[in-house]
């Protein structure tokens, strides 16, 4: 793979994953946070 | 006899007669290394031990990294196989609160805005003429994540091993003086005054408990390759949040992580013989590395710009600079730059969940790095 290829696909798809992957763990964690909200004993 | 004489008297000369001028240089190098982690305090649990192992392996006729030398026993025990960089994030893991990051998830994204440094100056390394390989490790210095860097670059750089560690190591400890007047060029006057509301929202135990194993199962899922970094910085927090571990909780923080961090560096130390470590490519190296920790912060204050639009203003765009994998120092570094512009501005705890993400965003850019390396079949 030439090198202009390489750079312009980790760009695109390291970039991307990232910021993608971690929105859906703030989703998640999102979510997380109204299930389980914290107890009157944990306070 | 005289012939004996002769020669145990040239035994103990050998030594000055193989001193050449990367010898010295190197053992110049070592020094100053040493006193920037005992003078400077920059780094010094790394920076003493690296520099000390520099010292060591460059001494003439020196065998500590030879086959049997112990240096090269501790590099194939715990480098070359990545172990020490795990066991080094299981302490780490150990150590983080994520609960200002779980009290705001959207903050989950400056984490990830201070990660696109990585990707940036892989691809400038590989326009300067860097091998494929070569330019992830170069890259990976952006993380700002000392053991991420050793992980990925002993993997599939070994020969860079020593200039990406000083780089990624020595940038860390100079977060404090990189990061201030990007976050000054980038920030209007205006932006910088702005009073963010004091975090009011609290995370439960389960939710803390949830995290490292959602984040470990779906980062998993999407970036397998990245899985031993993910996994064991998460079994660390796992065993911090559960509080029935406590004992092995401290040891990981503590004993563990003490131990692993001194022979990390001894053996860091050791990869930088002149032969290797004295090319102009170094240079280029420890240039590239500060232009990736620059890029991260450069990217996380802008994403700071956007979120500030987006949340009509209630975003302090300077918290985007938490973004990165310095932890705790780069949040320090907001709140002090944040207070010298608006005294009743109190940023730490936005800025330490920014940084958390950091954390977090920083394991999760190089595990994508790697599937993606890996979907391209070049891993």
């Amino acid at each position: 793979m030439d090198n202009f290829t390489f750079g312009v696909t980790m760009m695109v798809c390291g970039m991307g994953g990232t910021i993608l992957t971690l929105w859906v763990l703030s989703l998640i964690m999102s979510l997380l946070g109204k299930a389980f909200p914290e107890k009157k004993e944990e306070k | 006899m005289e012939h004996a004489i002769l020669g145990g008297l040239q035994g103990l000369t050998n030594g000055f007669l193989n001193l050449d001028w990367r010898t010295l240089v190197m053992l110049f190098l070592g020094c100053v290394l040493l006193w920037l982690g005992i003078k400077k305090g920059c780094e010094p649990l790394l920076l003493v031990p690296i520099g000390f192992g520099c010292i060591l392996v460059n001494v003439p006729l020196s065998e500590v990294m030879g086959e049997e030398g112990f240096l090269r026993t501790i590099y194939n025990m715990g480098v070359a196989n990545e172990l020490f960089p795990l066991l080094i994030f299981i302490g780490i893991g150990a150590m983080t609160d994520f609960g200002p990051l779980l009290a705001n998830p959207s903050t989950f994204l400056l984490g990830a805005a201070g990660q696109f440094g990585i990707f940036f100056t892989l691809a400038f390394a590989l326009a300067l003429g860097f091998p494929q390989l070569d330019a992830v490790a170069i890259g990976i210095i952006g993380a700002c994540d000392g053991p991420t860097a050793i992980y990925v670059t002993a993997k599939y750089a070994p020969h860079l091993l020593g200039a990406v560690s000083v780089a990624a190591y020595s940038y860390m400890s100079l977060v404090p003086v990189i990061q201030p007047p990007i976050m000054k060029l980038l920030t209007t006057d205006r932006e910088r005054k702005i009073i963010m509301p004091s975090m009011t929202g609290t995370v439960s135990k389960t939710t803390k408990l949830l995290f490292p194993l959602v984040i470990t199962v779906i980062g998993g899922v999407i970036a397998p390759q990245g899985l031993p970094l993910l996994g064991t910085i998460m079994l660390g927090n796992l065993m911090r949040e559960s509080g029935v571990v406590g004992r092995l909780t401290k040891a990981s923080e503590n004993e563990i992580a003490n131990v692993v961090t001194l022979f990390l560096g001894l053996a860091i130390g050791g990869t930088m013989a002149g032969e290797a470590f004295l090319r102009a490519q170094t240079l280029i190296i420890l240039c590239l590395g500060l232009f990736a920790i620059c890029l991260d912060t450069v990217c996380g204050v802008c994403f700071g710009k956007l979120m500030k639009i987006f949340t009509g203003g209630k975003i302090n765009p300077l918290i985007g600079a938490a973004g990165i994998s310095a932890f705790p120092m780069s949040a320090r570094v907001v709140q002090r730059e944040g207070q010298r512009y608006n005294k009743k501005s109190y940023l730490l705890m936005h800025a330490m969940g920014a940084n958390a993400g950091g954390q977090v965003g920083s394991v999760i850019a190089a595990a994508v790095m790697l599937s993606v390396l890996n979907g391209m079949g070049i891993i």
